[in-house]
């Protein structure tokens, strides 16, 4: 089956998901998806060619900050400024990955980690400076519940929908990439420069392209959550939130675009799910902790789970799928590698 | 030619992803209704035979903690005395707390949380301007009520736009031509500067301060935002511009930042400070109790609230903070608190035996809520502010407290008027 073929066969089977959930799971989805636009790109970016992004919020920013100004300056039918503002987000994320991507080229390991968490830090400082309306953020347009679906659901589920279509559109070309030629390039340039520079391939041209294809996707997780919010503001948007989406990539599995997914979900989910125990703790414990009990839960979750599955979530698919063979006692056709 | 696949193409659509999909596609059928638009029925929501469960966001966590943390459990132990004294109408009020940390990213999801999990009758006094500017959309669009927002921005008083929308402070342009006009009076030369948020708050400062001393006629202005590791860039500019009188439109945190900056540098100009940003024991907290009286006397603030220590008010809710707070330190801030839950407890009171959304904002918009402030409320059919009047306080050997002289505010014009402080009635619970 052709990948655009099962994208599309997943998108349909997500989108129908959407009647399970009421609407603050929804909402929870609609953010989810966001975050898994951006993580596609991040595991990609790090499984493929060891570029470390701890920046990947502030791409995520960039295409929300796009979004707001492009869908809120078109004045006609909204599917028309919706185009406009996922246009824009992918193209100011996109020509933001290519520059960072052209330095990134030209640095390594921790000195690239570096100069993506500069970024994130001087996000406040860059919103404050330039013409985006500061801590307050900018406002994106409300796209209700259209006409003729208004009866059969509320404004949250139709979010979770567009927000599931722009992570389609957002993840597929990705994973079409990563399984043909670019692929392919990007995995020579990680296992050995040297080696790929005397078969003709350019790991500059390589991490650089490799760069702004990760930032796309990025760029359009932001108009997602631009979209199921209605606001961008560079508080949302921080390192803790940066690295949040390092997390998403790793316990998923680096590399994988199904562990993203599942990571993206966790980081979502995980949290909320640990306020709610918290809640549930007694009100002292808490207090003497001063707000930091959920917090604390988080990291010794986190830890926890990267002690048990070192892999990430991905891997522990990979190794049911192995033993599924084996329990039926089929001839194996899994030839890979 | 195309290249052949050596690797899988991604576990994105592995079989267990998919089965799990279209166990979700069939659940969809029979759980349909619970994500259809007014799946609810016809009762209100958060309203039962003997409870009311109203909801706010707090920055409990985060940046704005330090200053603002200990209203919503003012609050909470407020509604706690009312409850133990038999509630509103027979029905106990559910104060449901959630922490955005100062985030308006958090504010969204929490704010979502509370309208659609925790089913909310409205949000009361959800703090800050960036938090809750960023769901006043999605409370319209909900027709939640939205009472009682904990900020002084003149976005919360849009009638016309935002028809469930209350403002709680006296906004930051009363506030800051009131200050303004005080330092006139005070001393008509004085060269006035203001330092302000970069944001509403600032703004709203601004605008006010310039009412009184005409349009770009302030010696000095300066901003920051909340970002921001220090003050010295600012409080060095306004020493070098010769301020004397320094209007600040800062949070509490900020403001003793300043004048700690300041006293560092050796410079000690006049203080007058937005409400918001002037609670006297909680910067004393900042810059520590030894130095406090010393460093914030003179300082000059408004306010509105009954916080007057040897008042009738503070003396209840000084047993109320006892007694259900356990005994948590008393502050502008638990007062603050629980006027505010004084305020939604009389709203209630008046929308009837079987409140409901619409009669909850009716009662606020009648006019008839008094409040408890020592000026009358302002609420009506066209107007949602709370307070257009303000008295001045001054900061007196570690004391702070009303000296007399209110201001009204209104078209651009301040006006000393009679201070009309409200009396406690019925041990301050509200009846109908």
């Amino acid at each position: 089956m052709s990948t655009p073929l099962r994208a599309l066969i997943i998108t349909v089977l997500a989108i129908g998901g959407t009647f399970g959930l009421d609407p603050f799971r929804n909402y929870q989805l609609a953010t989810a998806a966001a975050c898994f636009a951006a993580v596609a790109g991040l595991t990609v970016l790090v499984g493929l060619t060891g570029q470390l992004s701890l920046g990947h919020a502030v791409l995520m920013a960039a295409g929300g900050y796009g979004f707001a100004y492009a869908a809120s300056a078109v004045e006609g039918p909204w599917p028309l400024a919706l185009a406009a503002g996922l246009a824009a987000a992918a193209a100011v994320s996109g020509l933001l990955g290519l520059l960072l991507g052209a330095a990134a080229a030209r640095l390594r390991g921790p000195y690239l980690a570096g100069l993506t968490l500069a970024l994130v830090i001087a996000l406040p400082a860059a919103v404050n400076t330039l013409p985006l309306g500061g801590d307050q953020g900018a406002r994106a347009p409300f796209f209700p519940v259209p006409e003729a679906l208004s009866a059969l659901i509320a404004v949250e589920q139709w979010h979770a929908w567009l927000a599931i279509a722009v992570a389609a559109v957002a993840v597929t070309p990705l994973v079409m990439l990563r399984a043909g030629r670019a692929g392919l390039r990007m995995r020579a340039v990680l296992d050995d420069e040297t080696a790929s520079r005397l078969s003709g391939v350019d790991p500059g041209v390589v991490k650089a392209g490799a760069f702004a294809a990760s930032a796309v996707p990025a760029g359009l997780g932001g108009a997602v959550l631009a979209i199921a919010t209605q606001q961008v503001t560079p508080g949302g948007y921080g390192l803790a939130f940066s690295l949040l989406l390092v997390v998403a990539a790793v316990a998923g599995g680096l590399g994988s675009i199904g562990g993203a997914a599942i990571g993206s979900v966790l980081v979502t989910v995980l949290p909320w799910f640990i306020d709610e125990l918290v809640a549930a703790a007694p009100a002292e414990f808490g207090q003497r902790l001063d707000g930091n009990l959920a917090v604390l839960l988080f990291g010794a979750g986190l830890i926890a789970l990267t002690t048990a599955w070192p892999g990430g979530a991905a891997r522990l698919l990979d190794r049911l799928r192995a033993a599924r063979p084996l329990r039926f006692a089929t001839p194996s056709t899994t030839t890979e590698r | 030619m195309r290249t052949p696949r050596p690797f899988k193409s991604g576990t994105f659509k592995n079989a267990p992803f998919k089965s799990a999909a279209a166990m979700a596609a069939a659940a969809a059928l029979g759980l349909a209704a619970c994500s259809t638009p007014g799946g609810g029925g016809e009762s209100v929501p958060g309203v039962t035979d003997d409870t009311v469960t109203i909801g706010t966001h707090q920055p409990l966590t985060g940046p704005a903690a330090a200053g603002y943390s200990t209203i919503s459990a003012a609050t909470a132990a407020y509604f706690e005395y009312v409850n133990a004294n038999g509630g509103i109408n027979g029905r106990e009020i559910e104060y449901v707390v959630k922490d955005d940390a100062y985030d308006p990213a958090a504010t969204q999801t929490v704010v979502r949380e509370l309208v659609t999990e925790e089913n909310v009758f409205a949000i009361v006094n959800g703090l800050g301007t960036p938090t809750h500017s960023s769901v006043l959309d999605y409370l319209d669009q909900q027709g939640v009520p939205d009472l009682f927002v904990s900020s002084g921005s003149l976005t919360w008083n849009q009638p016309n736009v935002y028809d469930n929308t209350f403002a709680f402070n006296a906004d930051y342009a009363t506030e800051g031509a009131a200050l303004a006009q005080y330092a006139v009076d005070q001393d008509a030369d004085a060269v006035i500067c203001v330092l302000g948020q970069d944001d509403d708050y600032g703004e709203g400062i601004i605008e006010g301060v310039e009412t009184v001393v005409g349009s770009n006629e302030i010696a000095e202005v300066q901003r920051y935002s909340v970002s921001a590791e220090d003050l010295t860039a600012q409080i060095g500019a306004m020493s070098a511009a010769g301020c004397e009188v320094n209007v600040l439109g800062t949070i509490n945190g900020f403001t003793a930042m300043a004048v700690g900056t300041a006293a560092q540098m050796e410079w000690f100009p006049k203080w007058y400070v937005s409400s918001s940003g002037a609670d006297y024991p909680t910067l004393a907290g900042y810059l520590g109790e030894d130095l406090a009286p010393a460093l914030l006397q003179g300082m000059v603030s408004v306010n509105y609230l009954p916080f007057s220590p040897d008042g009738e008010w503070v003396a209840l809710f000084e047993e109320i903070n006892a007694e259900y707070n356990d005994g948590a330190p008393f502050t502008g801030n638990t007062v603050f608190g629980m006027s505010v839950g004084y305020l939604f407890a009389e709203a209630l009171a008046k929308a009837g035996d079987d409140p409901t959304r619409e009669s909850l904002v009716e009662a606020v918009e009648s006019g008839e809520l008094v409040g408890n402030g020592i000026v009358p409320l302002s609420f009506s059919e066209d107007d949602h502010a709370a307070y257009r009047a303000v008295g001045v306080t001054v900061v007196d050997g570690g004391v702070q407290d009303y000296v007399g002289t209110t201001y009204e505010v209104s078209a651009g014009q301040v006006a000393a008027v009679e201070p009309s402080p409200v009396p406690l009635e019925n041990e301050g619970i509200p009846g109908a």
